[in-house]
């Protein structure tokens, strides 16, 4: 199993993720410079937050025409799970990895602060360890987080159970309160019709030990851990006959 | 007009132009031995600027304590370094951009970031955690409520696009400041001990490479701006361009940087700030004993036409000067171009001592390195006690009547927008990350925290400073500012270690003013001696005047400490129902200068409240030791305003009540609201009594029980009843009551 940190230049969030993979899931991991066009051997890549190219034009529009996006874009089609966090859903969406897009928050200000969202699907590699409307407090650090998409997407998202994670109150309620940037329908985070692709806004990273004020973002960690353990026993399962 | 009137006239323009007296003329003479040229002025008229050489305050800063054995590099270094054990270096300093963010608050306050970041990382350090000191003036007025929230914005676009969390700060209101606000921002890097670097140059086979962005004409004259008054029409005269920023550059520079000093490519480095490529060459060249020869021509630039004098005080920002040993170019050149940092060898080291300045073949200026940094001509200014101070010190008591209504008295003062919560300033910046070799906790609690990756141990930070008390008193608001800076720390269990200091003062040329500028600096020297913390860096900012009218006095303390322990932590929320709450230290009467008096009664006179620098430090030991033996269940310093202040942000975070009983001798007014220093609320389980008791009486610190953790009101006797939900209420949204 190996896991992979994109490095942009403007990136800033890639040490916490390297840190949460490297120290404290303690799994094989390498850095990903934004000119590597070859992703053989890994089995999850982690886009990470921050300011791509200092994303200048439109968040995540410079990054999606980096020579790693085309490896990405290539690594997704076949299957391998890509996780993009803040500034890395921002890439995903720019780069056709996932619908909709991304836009200023509704009060035009960033915003940083502890927010809580619901699980709405855990049928997916991300979410597989978390219970169902599960409430995790995780924090988030944005000023271009509100989802956007036409009707036609959202109905889409809403069938196909795209729509992951959703803002809501402490006790788990959806209201346009718990909404901290005008997403349409709460969205916090979604995935492609595969499973395999997951853009969200809030950072697990950030929340994955006590001493950070919550450990809610492990869930996330351990669930792409548990999926990637079964699909390698099955994988290497039928593998042995030989 | 004879031919001799009209030279002295020139000379008199030329020197008004430069900011330069005769007597430093003379010197300039007496070092060339021959007249300088419009370069070689403009290089002296920057190098000798207050702001690049104190030459006014240096006499006075002298006194401060720098030594300790922990330090590892103190004052006179872009920023000071101290051991902190397991290998580990941390870096602080502090830096004043109040000129820039009067004038253009967004972008000045933005690269007020961005230069003390740089400053960290020059000593190959990475920047880990900022904190920012704000002063405005009349809350509520609306050009004051544009310079806030653009500084606070400003402030939160560079820390968050660079991934540097704002972990802590204070702001405060009031008149003085409303023409000159000030904006500190205080960074603190962690190395690796044996990565540390240093701005010297050395080796006449080394070169000098600048990185980072195009030199432009932006910030021309600044470090000359920086240290004259502000007269109110900055906005129709012509002032220089402010810099501008580039997080996103900055960032790239950090990693880049950060990967040389990792790789050991490079023997020297300084970040080019104030008088950028004359204030970072000169001193480089002066620190290594040698010289330095640039090439102008090399220089890249993003304007067309500049001059050897623009291009050498060019402010533009997020560029470094490296040097470095001539095989390490391609080395370097590689890990640049991977970053996409602009880079180029722009000259080389020499032996003569010499800085020299070329333009292609022409020498443009040859001055002695060290004529400019280091042989500044100090000025010496008188000092006189104000005239008015005896009159603003006199304050009567029987003068001052007693609120009718404790209730509506604390509320008012909670809603205080010195003392609500100040979420609302620091609501964008950077919270919550963890970091390969940090993890950093919120802002809000008396001391940002940042622990130590793979560590058991953790660094605090605060920083203090209560002008209004130096206003009434220098010496005793310089001392109360360390203690206070102090005491937050011990309130989290943290050994205070060092100190970088900002000194915001009007113009040293007024006696009255260098007089509040000596005393101060004599408290925080008594302080620093007492707690036996030294200064490691800081900064001073004069001339902090607008229509002639100094700034109150305002000295800002930063200061770290260790806490051994991470699992130790100590915070300021009441935690457990049937806690008993002690406190250490005694209730004075203290009224003078208080945010109550304020408040309540619009009155800014009187003596601020005394300061008993060994009490102050036997109580901090006694809660510091209380900490460590694990026994204390919240601990919160008592300071603006007073002890109903702190229990109402005890409660509050904590969210749950109290009920004491309180006998007091004093004035019912300056128990509750009244900032005696040497006060700290603490809350523990009453099986811990008879230990906390063994502790006080080693330290032989006054003690006495307030009372319980009960319920859901504040309640204080009979004076004091309220629901701590209306208390958090208040406590939280007063910035936005106004």
């Amino acid at each position: 199993m190996k896991f992979g940190v994109v490095q942009f230049p403007g990136s800033n969030c890639d040490l916490d993720c390297y840190y949460a993979l490297n120290d404290i899931m303690q799994v094989p991991v390498e850095w990903i410079w934004h000119k590597q066009e070859n992703l053989d051997g890994f089995d999850c890549i982690f886009l990470p937050g921050g300011f791509t190219y200092g994303d200048y034009l439109r968040v995540g529009a410079i990054a999606r025409y980096s020579p790693v996006m085309t490896a990405v874009i290539d690594f997704a089609e076949k299957g391998g799970l890509v996780i993009g966090i803040c500034n890395g859903f921002q890439v995903l969406t720019e780069a056709g990895l996932l619908p909709g897009t991304l836009t200023r928050n509704e009060c035009l200000h960033f915003i940083c602060k502890q927010q809580t969202v619901r699980v709405e699907n855990i049928d997916t590699p991300f979410t597989g360890m978390c219970k169902k409307k599960q409430v995790l407090q995780i924090p988030i650090a944005h000023g271009e987080g509100c989802y956007y998409a036409d009707k036609e997407t959202i109905n889409g998202l809403e069938k196909n159970n795209q729509i992951i994670l959703k803002y809501c109150d402490v006790n788990g309620n959806i209201s346009k309160q718990a909404n901290p940037n005008g997403s349409i329908s709460n969205i916090a985070g979604i995935s492609n019709k595969e499973r395999n692709v997951f853009g969200l806004m809030p950072h697990p990273e950030r929340c994955i030990e006590d001493c950070l004020g919550s450990d809610a973002g492990r869930l996330i960690f351990e669930s792409i851990l548990i999926y990637l353990e079964k699909k390698n026993i099955l994988f290497n399962h039928k593998k042995t006959p030989s | 007009m004879n031919s001799n009137n009209q030279e002295e006239k020139d000379l008199n323009s030329i020197l008004e132009e430069n900011d330069l007296t005769e007597s430093e003329y003379k010197k300039i003479l007496e070092t060339l031995k021959r007249e300088p040229n419009d370069t070689e002025l403009g290089l002296y008229s920057a190098m000798w600027s207050e702001h690049c050489s104190y030459k006014s305050s240096k006499p006075v800063l002298s006194i401060f304590p720098t030594q300790a054995e922990w330090v590892l590099f103190g004052p006179g270094e872009n920023a000071g370094v101290i051991d902190i054990g397991e290998g580990l270096a941390m870096v602080m300093k502090i830096e004043s951009h109040n000129h820039p963010s009067a004038v253009e608050p967004f972008h000045g306050a933005a690269t007020g970031s961005g230069g003390v970041v740089r400053d960290i990382l020059a000593m190959g350090a990475r920047p880990v955690a900022l904190l920012g000191s704000l002063r405005f003036g009349r809350f509520g007025d609306s050009h004051v409520k544009y310079l806030v929230n653009e500084v606070a914005e400003g402030l939160a676009f560079y820390g968050n696009n660079i991934e540097v969390p704002t972990v802590g700060g204070e702001t405060y209101f009031l008149d003085s400041y409303q023409g000159n606000p000030l904006v500190n921002a205080m960074c603190v890097g962690l190395v690796k001990k044996e990565d540390i670097v240093v701005a010297v140059a050395e080796g006449t086979d080394s070169i000098v490479i600048l990185a980072g962005e195009k030199t432009g004409r932006d910030g021309v004259g600044s470090a000359s701006f920086a240290s004259r008054e502000l007269e109110g029409k900055e906005k129709e005269i012509e002032h220089p361009p402010i810099p501008q920023g580039n997080p996103f550059l900055e960032k790239k520079i950090i990693e880049a940087c950060l990967e040389l000093v990792n790789k050991g490519l490079i023997s020297g480095m300084q970040d080019l700030g104030a008088a950028g490529l004359i204030s970072s060459s000169c001193e480089m060249a002066s620190k290594g004993n040698c010289g330095i020869e640039l090439n102008l021509s090399l220089v890249p630039r993003k304007e067309k036409n500049m001059t050897p004098r623009e291009i050498m005080l060019s402010e533009t920002q997020e560029r470094m000067l490296l040097v470095a040993k001539k095989d390490k170019q391609k080395d370097i050149g590689e890990i640049f171009d991977k970053w996409g940092i602009e880079h180029t060898v722009i000259g080389k080291v020499t032996s003569d001592g010499i800085l020299r300045l070329k333009e292609k073949e022409k020498i443009v200026a040859q001055v002695p390195a060290k004529s400019l940094a280091e042989d500044v001509p100090i000025r010496y200014y008188n000092s006189r006690v104000p005239a008015k101070l005896k009159e603003i010190q006199k304050l009567s008591l029987e003068d001052v009547s007693q609120p009718a209504d404790f209730n509506q008295a604390l509320l008012k003062i909670l809603a205080s927008p010195n003392i609500c919560s100040k979420s609302w300033v620091y609501k964008d910046s950077k919270k919550i990350s963890a970091k390969g070799t940090e993890v950093v906790l919120f802002p809000g609690d008396d001391a940002g925290i940042l622990k130590i990756e793979g560590s058991d141990r953790a660094i605090a930070f605060s920083a203090d400073g209560n002008s209004r008390y130096c206003y009434l008193n220098p010496f005793v608001g310089g001392e109360i500012a360390v203690a206070e800076a102090a005491r937050n720390l011990s309130c989290k269990g943290a050994v205070p270690m060092a100190i970088t200091d900002n000194l915001n003062f009007g113009n040293p040329e007024k006696e009255e003013i260098f007089w509040q500028l000596e005393e101060s600096v004599k408290g925080i020297s008594e302080a620093c001696e007492a707690f036996g913390v030294p200064v490691i860096s800081g900064n001073v900012s004069l001339n902090n005047e607008s229509n002639g009218e100094a700034i109150y006095p305002t000295p800002i303390i930063g200061m770290a400490g260790i806490i051994e322990d991470f699992d130790q932590l100590c915070t300021m929320s009441f935690k457990n129902e049937g806690d008993l709450i002690v406190l250490l230290g005694e209730n004075k009467e203290d009224i003078g200068g208080s945010e109550y008096l304020k408040v309540i009664h619009n009155i800014e006179k009187g003596l601020p409240p005394q300061m008993d620098l060994s009490l102050e430090k036997s109580v901090q030991d006694a809660c510091r030791e209380s900490i460590q033996a694990g026994i204390i269940s919240s601990a919160h310093d008592c300071s603006d305003g007073g002890l109903a202040v702190t229990l109402a942000e005890c409660c509050v975070t904590g969210k749950k009540g109290i009920k004491l009983e309180m006998n007091a001798e004093i004035r019912n007014d300056a128990l509750l609201f009244g900032e005696t220093q040497s006060r700290i609320v603490v809350s523990f389980p009453e099986k811990n009594l008879d230990t906390l008791k063994a502790i006080t009486d080693k330290y032989e610190v006054p003690m006495q029980i307030l009372g319980k953790v009960e319920g859901n009101s504040l309640k204080i006797g009979s004076l004091v009843d309220v629901e701590v939900e209306q208390l958090k209420k208040v406590w939280e949204s007063g910035a936005d009551n106004e």
